[in-house]
């Protein structure tokens, strides 16, 4: 096995840090599940993940940022082996499995719209474009689990700051990468792919949101949307667009992917709201990955001190 | 084959085989291994195994015709009944570490939610199928009132995949998997019911066989 140690802040072709295989999953898979497991395809117990998979990552020079909350850190190969990707399929396993061969090399963010002069940076432009930090921010998915997670970047308006944007510049919206031959997985996702997502121009610029480059002190894995992602800790997971390839200032509220799936189901602002049910379940509780009972869930994620005042006067249930 | 079939041995191993997702997941909560999100995978587990249950004891009546093996009645009750098993876990699963064991709450739930109604009806509608499993059920409702009330599990079926397919965020392949079966499987008994070859007479299963007593015809 290969291991390249070369300069610290490339995204060349890493060989994966622990391989081994999960013996017992394998085992269930062959075994006796015979024709009854055939009827879902899958094993006797639904389990999300398996335990391990191999993935590649690299250490990250960051420093201890201040907004990071002081609760206990989900366990990493909890992070890494529970997702919501749906490029990479749509059970919580699948990401860490079927993502180990996308290639994030080399890799181009574009920012565009209304800005005086678009520019393209590469990800290791990125990488310096800012000092790293590490925040430790809560993680809240709108299906009612969360985490909580050292990432590692910087505030996104460090990147936004070059631009100039022109009057029109209102909103600022995302795109992940998208590839159906590496992401063969996504056509059964039942989402329409490239992912986007969007946010308004004062919560972009707004210091808690994330450009992020890496948790646990390495660079991404690449089922936790390597090798670059936002991260919005008061918005449900899925604003927190994974791989992003492109960032446009634009003057209409951008369409976002869960958004125009089930609109009755997923509004644009996504904040995170006890008060506000899901159609389908409520939001009140969710459940911490390892505990048993849930907890109950907080306004904007616990962040409403530093973010509460962006939605002054909004109805917060019409603009959900 | 009808050797094997009525071979009290075959019960046995049908009941242990049936209880091995109960064992893994037993086996899980007591070692704590039980993935990522153990609530969920009690969850998903129990409710997978429910369906499945539920297609495998409405695969008897089709089956054992088709193939002319009416000894295959011996294992519907034991498969219903562990259909019924699955739900009971999945329901308390879902009554403990979701709801608290708080049962405003989970009215609540039950009440607004559609996806939890449909769930919740499709377990309650189980209950008396459960309840009036046992042989002398049976005798004392009489074999054509027996046979009415658990058509139920036909609507208990349905529900139960109208309670995966609204649950799912928008990959759909599995509720639709489960769809089929059952669709398949209630499809049959259309087409047996309204087909010349429906006979008159009662399945030839003799006593000797159906220890339980169930019902002669077809369900």
């Amino acid at each position: 096995m290969l291991i390249r140690r070369e300069p610290e802040f490339t995204y060349a072709d890493v060989t994966p840090k622990e391989v081994y295989k999960n013996r017992r999953k394998f085992l269930r898979d062959i075994g006796i599940a015979g024709a009854a497991a055939a009827i879902a395809g899958e094993g006797i117990l639904s389990i999300a993940s398996p335990n391990l998979t191999a993935y590649a990552t690299s250490k990250l020079n960051f420093t201890k940022g201040k907004f990071s909350s002081d609760e206990k850190v989900t366990p990493v190969n909890d992070v890494t082996h529970y997702n919501n990707f749906y490029e990479f399929g749509s059970d919580k396993g699948d990401p860490a499995k079927n993502s180990q061969n996308f290639k994030t090399t080399p890799w181009t963010v574009s920012v565009e719209g209304e800005v005086k002069t678009p520019r393209k940076f590469s990800m290791d432009e990125i990488l310096k474009l800012a000092p790293l930090e590490e925040r430790i921010y809560r993680h809240r998915c709108v299906e009612r689990w969360s985490i909580v997670v050292p990432w590692i970047g910087y505030s996104l308006s460090s990147i936004l700051k070059m631009f100039e944007p022109t009057p029109k510049a209102k909103y600022v919206a995302f795109q992940s990468y998208y590839d159906s031959g590496q992401m063969p997985q996504a056509k059964y996702g039942g989402i329409e792919f490239p992912y986007v997502e969007g946010l308004r121009m004062d919560e972009a610029m707004h210091p808690l949101t994330l450009l992020c480059v890496g948790m646990y002190g390495e660079t991404l894995p690449n089922q936790d949307g390597a090798p670059v992602r936002i991260v919005v800790p008061w918005k449900y997971g899925y604003k927190s667009i994974k791989s992003i390839v492109k960032i446009k200032f634009q003057e209409k509220e951008p369409a976002t992917t869960w958004n125009l799936y089930a609109p009755n189901e997923y509004g644009f602002y996504s904040n995170v709201n006890p008060g506000v049910d899901h159609p389908r379940w409520s939001q009140a509780t969710e459940h911490r990955l390892g505990e048993i009972f849930p907890r109950k869930t907080v306004i904007f994620n616990g962040y409403g001190d530093q973010v509460a005042s962006l939605y002054n006067g909004m109805d917060l249930k019409k603009f959900h | 084959m009808k050797k094997l079939l009525t071979s009290k041995w075959t019960k046995v191993i049908v009941f242990l085989v049936s209880s091995i997702p109960f064992v893994f997941l037993a086996w899980g909560l007591l070692h704590n291994d039980l993935g990522i999100n153990p609530v969920e995978t009690l969850q998903h587990t129990t409710g997978d195994w429910t369906l499945r249950f539920l297609i495998f004891t409405l695969a008897i009546t089709p089956l054992r015709k088709t193939l002319k093996l009416p000894e295959l009645i011996r294992f519907r009750r034991m498969l219903g009944l562990f259909a019924f098993f699955y739900v009971l876990l999945h329901f308390l699963t879902y009554l403990g570490p979701d709801q608290s064991f708080n049962f405003s709450g989970m009215w609540d739930d039950v009440a607004k939610r559609k996806f939890i109604t449909v769930g919740f009806a499709a377990f309650v509608l189980l209950i008396p199928l459960a309840a009036t499993s046992t042989t002398g059920m049976i005798r004392r409702l009489g074999g054509k009132r027996w046979q009415s009330l658990h058509r139920l599990i036909y609507v208990c079926a349905i529900l139960g995949v109208i309670h995966y397919y609204w649950l799912v965020k928008s990959d759909v392949r599995k509720p639709l998997i489960y769809g089929f079966f059952v669709g398949i499987l209630l499809l049959w008994r259309v087409w047996d019911a309204y087909s010349g070859r429906k006979r008159n007479a009662p399945a030839t299963v003799n006593t000797r066989v159906s220890t339980a007593g169930s019902p002669q015809q077809s369900s």
